[in-house]
């Protein structure tokens, strides 16, 4: 399965200064796995030390958010797009 | 003069200069401004601020600014009053409601977080400013970009009140409606920002641009006379508001203007959109993202940025939080008008119907001093009050025309009275 992964600016020092990378993942935490191994210490910016996701990390599947499908679980299929976005405030 | 130290991780407490950056580089934890507190306190009295502008620049030294303010110069400092119909309504004695919905110059709290937004956008040398808004954040860069001669992109959901977009546009201002919610405008405003060199107040100025509501809680500890209520209710949307607001209680108390704090704040959601909420009510630790149903579209964020910090302020602080639905919202709108003559927007109709049910519950006691934050002006969201209170009675414009409308009018309000009477008579018998 191949993804595109749309990498945000605070990560991007990790990923050579690229903006999006393709990446070999059946699920969301496999994608995870798969940036640590090319780009070692990923992981660690995106998830907490139990592996559970970062609660300012939010990440989007084809615009979609994933804790509107099954989270980290989600399945991804060739061609998704996968966003990494952190949180930002707003409203009232 | 600055008193800024710079800004730091809220999540990991990393450290950083006072530049542009929106988050924290390492975990993405949201960022705060510190201060060298202890020289503010060597110059900030409650003298030097009664001298001070009559503005929220008044409160300049707990800004995040270096030089001097350059936007915003007539915003702030709005009316502070005790709401004697209102608590005779509720059955409470000591009830105050703080006025943003007649902030200058676009009838929201939103101007106090553009003023010092803005303002640090020109300290960094920006010339372009934009903004992710459910409306009145809108409202306010456009009109106080104008004012600073700044080029203005606006980012809104496309459905919107028609008096936020008119709100938006009469000023001059670039407005892009998005065909989404406010999440996914954000979402949007967040890849638009890493790529264009705009200054996005909530996006990339966030950590100055949020200190301005500190200005709001500045305002209600001087207005009561410099001390702090014991309850107090804020609306959450992305949950930034209520914990500046507990911010600025906190730096006034230690900064030794207030004699004691033991407020207690809490938390106001409209019921189609109040994660924050249902994660207090639920002591749970985690708050989960819902997509909004809400005739409150100010509130109407579904995943908020700030809502860990929302919900810290009211555990630490003994508070609690509750909901309103569409109803309630429309009929606290038309309370607060009929017994204060305020005409607040939806999210002020959520805050009181929340303050209302939180007494009833006996959650905020009667005989405490309380504060509704009343945050945003009526006129804005007409749609949501048009088809519920009634319309103009028309007339030719002559006098007979007038008193026949008049007494039947009269008479069908007698005839009211009679029938409530009586069924009031029918009640007690059965």
């Amino acid at each position: 399965m191949s993804v595109k992964v749309r990498i945000p600016t605070p990560l991007q020092k990790m990923t050579k200064n690229q903006a999006e990378v393709t990446c070999q993942a059946a699920t969301v935490t496999q994608m995870i796995d798969q940036l640590e191994k090319e780009y070692p210490g990923f992981k660690d910016r995106l998830c907490e030390k139990d592996g559970k996701l970062r609660r300012f990390v939010n990440i989007y599947i084809n615009d979609e958010d994933i804790r509107f499908l099954q989270g980290e679980k989600t399945a991804l299929k060739s061609g998704d797009e996968v966003s990494i976005i952190p949180a930002i405030a707003g409203g009232v | 003069m600055s008193f800024v130290k710079g800004l730091r991780c809220r999540e990991c407490g990393r450290e950083y200069p006072k530049e542009v950056v929106y988050v924290c580089e390492y975990c993405f934890g949201s960022l705060e401004v510190t201060y060298d507190y202890a020289a503010i306190k060597r110059v900030l009295t409650k003298e030097k601020i009664l001298s001070g502008p009559k503005s929220l620049w008044r409160y300049r030294e707990l800004l995040p600014i270096d030089g001097d303010p350059t936007c915003g110069l007539q915003s702030g400092h709005t009316p502070f009053f005790k709401a004697n119909n209102l608590a005779k309504a509720l059955g409470v004695k000591e009830l105050y409601v703080k006025d943003d919905s007649v902030s200058h110059p676009t009838l929201s709290f939103k101007d106090r977080v553009v003023a010092v937004a803005l303002s640090k956008a020109r300290e960094f040398g920006f010339d372009t400013v934009a903004c992710a808004s459910t409306g009145n954040l809108a409202n306010a860069v456009a009109s106080h970009g104008a004012i600073g001669n700044f080029k203005r992109y606006v980012f809104i959901p496309a459905d919107l009140e028609l008096g936020k977009i008119i709100g938006s546009l009469v000023y001059g201002a670039y407005l892009i409606g998005v065909e989404g919610n406010y999440d996914e405008v954000n979402r949007l405003c967040t890849e638009i920002a890493a790529k264009y060199q705009w200054a996005f107040v909530n996006i990339n100025i966030r950590p100055f641009y949020a200190e301005g509501s500190k200005t709001y809680g500045y305002e209600i500890l001087e207005q009561m006379g410099w001390r702090a209520p014991q309850n107090i209710v804020v609306p959450i949307a992305g949950g930034s508001l209520i914990s500046k607001i507990w911010k600025a209680f906190k730096e006034f108390h230690d900064l030794e203007l207030i004699p004691e704090l033991k407020t207690k704040v809490y938390a106001a959601q409209p019921q189609g959109c109040s994660p924050v909420v249902t994660a207090i009510k639920e002591k749970s630790e985690v708050i989960k993202p819902i997509k909004p149903k809400t005739i409150a579209k100010s509130l109407a964020i579904g995943n908020p940025a700030d809502g860990y910090y929302a919900m810290d302020t009211v555990r630490k602080t003994g508070g609690w939080g509750e909901e309103a639905s569409d109803q309630e919202i429309i009929d606290a709108i038309k309370l607060l008008a009929s017994t204060e003559g305020v005409f607040t927007e939806t999210a002020g109709g959520v805050t009181l119907a929340v303050t209302k049910k939180l007494i009833e519950q006996g959650k905020i006691p009667k005989n405490e001093s309380i504060v509704v934050s009343i945050t945003g002006q009526g006129l804005k969201t007409q749609e949501a009050v048009q088809n519920h209170v009634g319309g103009a009675k028309v007339i030719k414009p002559n006098l007979a025309a007038f008193e026949a409308c008049f007494h039947q009018d009269q008479k069908s309000e007698e005839r009211g009275q009679k029938t409530e009477g009586e069924s009031k008579k029918l009640s007690s018998i059965l």
